[in-house]
């Protein structure tokens, strides 16, 4: 149907003529971005370093929090359910990684993450399929429950090694191919500071740089991802069933089966990030997977614009970098936390990056008021 | 004897969830400010253990007021910051619920930032005994002894679970009684019927949605004295997990009805306690929560069938 050409004194957004920018302009930029990203902790740009703890290390926290982000933003975002117990994914996937690489089994780590990502997403499916039924708000509190549930039996269950956790939980295989030097800062002038290097791919104690890369690399594939199935026939089910459940069934959309669908993409990618930070942190234990976590991830996705894959990594930038860059707070984290959700629910309830409404939408909307227009006109 | 508190906190849930159709996430943290609301009355009045019987009496029923009134107020200003502007703009319960958790965080860290606060205001020094040790947990101080007062065959009935199971009664009983029989309780069980026929018949919704948060906190504080009373400590982040046992207790018993509350209550409080009989006390807590799940799955009304409308006067 091209009935409607665009009538041309319209003023187009940055967004419309980005998206008709020519292909090879796109991946440039998005190459450049991505550059950016991974260079960012050998930069370690003065502003936005952290001087009191290793910008590697806290770079890869505001990743991890990104990945979770990502992946609550499915259930939340785009399907419209609410996950009080994300946690408890983040725990499957972290204790997996424990149990079978350091407590009971000794396996190498791709299949540990393997591992761990299907028993997380096992999880989700086998916690999905009855609570899915239940009424929206019910599911709240019953993976609230679950949440719980998860931290409760890793705390008393003597297989988890109750409150001791679980240490000397493998990383990743190192490559050490060469060494990359970072750049220290003095007021705006740079100098390459070769005493203070990162060794490319080393999984160490110390340096969270590698670690870091590997989440990005994650979040990378995530997002390609999770843009193509967005704008899949899956992607229209689950706005279909977040818009209107009983009219998404009526045109034929299985609803159970692409919450069920969502819920389990989230527990995946949830388990992943557990997995990830297992690795990183080298030692588990119960009080790691509090409820409050929970609430972060939560945190992340609400206030960046839920249903918005850029405003998750927002939000997780705020949730995760921001209480690290400025530790003087640090105490009142939770409360400012508490003011920004009240604030941002009172006043802004679509987020910070609020999702663009798809293309076909506005198309369809113009559309409309096309032939509504012309209808008007023939009337007339 | 838990139960009986389950019961009374878990009608705040059921209240405002039968009007509103929301669960108030932030009643935990009204609950939790009773709770303290109880502590700092008997620190004020200087209570100690071993004072005369009528004296601490006295001194509980004034904890008891304390308690009420707090829990109240909290209640109240959590419907006024968190929910009415959103009532306003009908929003969707996503938000209004994203709220609650906004405001039961920023209740609970008031309280374990509570030196911190009184810093701010330079009310450190006259305050000093209220806000010592913010995050630890605060103990205490009942004036009465708690006797034994009778021994069926070696399970002991103390007076503290007498008093805990009675007053809970009483409380259930004046509140069933109220909604039932009073011209606001009808006000109450209209809106949850249908809230647009109530405004039709001029039931002023808002007063009524008040009115039901108030009544929740009233009866939170209460609960939160005879927890006081039974369990004896309080921490600033005790309401969450007490709040999803008092919900699962709601909903236990069919959430939007207030007798249902009471027996949710009940229930799981035994549950419990065979709970922790069978798996060991650790387990205590997964034993309510796996129950919660399990009643959700076979009969998500619960055990009396919701809504609050359905009460015959």
């Amino acid at each position: 149907m091209s009935t409607t050409a665009p009538r041309p004194a319209e003023r187009r957004s940055l967004g419309d003529r980005w998206h008709e920018a020519p292909r090879v302009l796109k991946v440039l930029v998005w190459a450049l971005v991505a550059l950016f990203f991974f260079a960012l902790p050998l930069i370690n740009p003065p502003l936005l370093s952290t001087p009191d703890s290793d910008f590697g290390s806290v770079l890869f926290t505001v990743a991890g929090y990104g990945l979770v982000a990502l992946g609550l933003n499915i259930v939340l975002g785009y399907a419209g359910l609410l996950d009080l117990g994300y946690v408890g994914f983040y725990a499957v996937g972290a204790y997996t990684v424990g149990v079978f690489g350091s407590l009971h089994g000794d396996l190498p780590w791709p299949i540990l993450v393997i591992l761990a990502v299907t028993v997380s997403t096992a999880s989700g499916l086998l916690l999905g399929a009855p609570t899915l039924r239940v009424r929206g708000d019910y599911l709240a509190i019953v993976t609230l429950g679950f949440g719980e549930i998860i931290r409760l039996v890793a705390l008393n269950s003597e297989f988890l090694n109750q409150a001791r956790g679980i240490q000397d939980i493998p990383r990743p295989p190192s490559l050490e191919l060469f060494e990359l030097p970072t750049l220290s800062w003095d007021g705006a002038v740079a100098t390459v500071d070769l005493n203070d290097t990162s060794v490319f791919a080393k999984f160490g104690l110390l340096d969270g740089v590698p670690y870091y890369w590997l989440a990005l690399v994650f979040i990378i594939l995530i997002l390609v991802g999770d843009t193509l199935l967005q704008n899949s026939r899956v992607g229209r089910a689950w706005e279909a069933t977040r818009e209107d459940e009983e009219a998404a069934e009526l045109n034929g959309v299985p609803t159970f089966r692409y919450k069920l669908l969502a819920f389990a993409m989230g527990a995946f990618i949830g388990g992943l990030s557990g997995a990830l930070f297992a690795s990183r942190q080298g030692s588990i234990n119960p009080e790691t997977f509090i409820i409050n976590l929970s609430m972060l991830f939560l945190a992340a996705v609400v206030v960046g614009g839920q249903g918005n894959r850029w405003g998750a990594l927002a939000g997780a930038v705020v949730v995760g970098y921001l209480p690290e860059r400025f530790r003087e707070v640090a105490d009142f984290r939770v409360l400012v936390f508490g003011l920004l959700l009240l604030l941002l629910a009172n006043f802004r309830p679509q987020g910070l990056l609020p999702p663009r409404r798809a293309r076909r939408a506005r198309k369809a909307t113009q559309q409309l008021q096309h032939l509504e227009g012309t209808e008007g006109g023939a009337r007339a | 004897m838990v139960g009986a508190v389950y019961g009374l906190f878990a009608l705040g849930y059921t209240l405002v969830y039968g009007v509103l159709r929301l669960i108030n996430f932030a009643h935990s943290e009204v609950f939790m400010w009773g709770s303290f609301a109880a502590v700092w009355c008997m620190t004020a009045f200087g209570a100690r253990a071993g004072m005369g019987v009528v004296p601490a009496i006295g001194l509980l029923l004034a904890a008891l007021v304390a308690a009420m009134l707090v829990s109240g107020g909290v209640a109240l200003l959590v419907e006024r910051v968190a929910y009415r502007r959103l009532r306003e703009k009908n929003s969707p319960p996503l938000v209004a619920l994203i709220s609650a958790i906004g405001a039961s965080f920023v209740l609970s860290e008031l309280m374990g930032l509570r030196d911190r606060v009184a810093g701010w205001l330079n009310l450190s020094g006259p305050l000093a005994p209220y806000i010592d040790r913010a995050r630890e947990y605060t103990q205490f101080t009942n004036p009465l002894a708690n006797v034994e007062i009778v021994n069926l065959g070696g399970f002991s009935v103390r007076s503290n679970q007498v008093i805990v199971l009675v007053a809970a009664l009483l409380m259930m009983l004046a509140l069933d009684q109220f909604v039932r029989r009073s011209r606001l309780g009808r006000g109450v069980r209209a809106v949850s019927q249908d809230p647009e026929a109530a405004a039709l018949m001029g039931v002023n919704q808002k007063r009524v949605i008040q009115l039901t948060f108030l009544i929740g906190g009233l009866m939170a504080g209460a609960a939160a004295l005879l927890y006081m009373i039974h369990i004896g400590v309080t921490r600033f982040n005790i309401g969450f997990i007490l709040g999803i046992k008092a919900f699962t207790a709601a909903v236990l018993g069919g959430i939007g009805n207030i007798r249902g509350a009471l027996l949710g209550g009940l229930v799981l409080g035994l549950a419990e306690n065979y709970g922790s009989q069978l798996f060991g006390s650790a387990w205590k807590d997964v034993v309510a929560f796996a129950l919660l799940v399990v009643v959700l799955l076979f009969r998500p009304t619960g055990l009396l069938g919701e809504s609050l409308g359905k009460a015959r006067a």
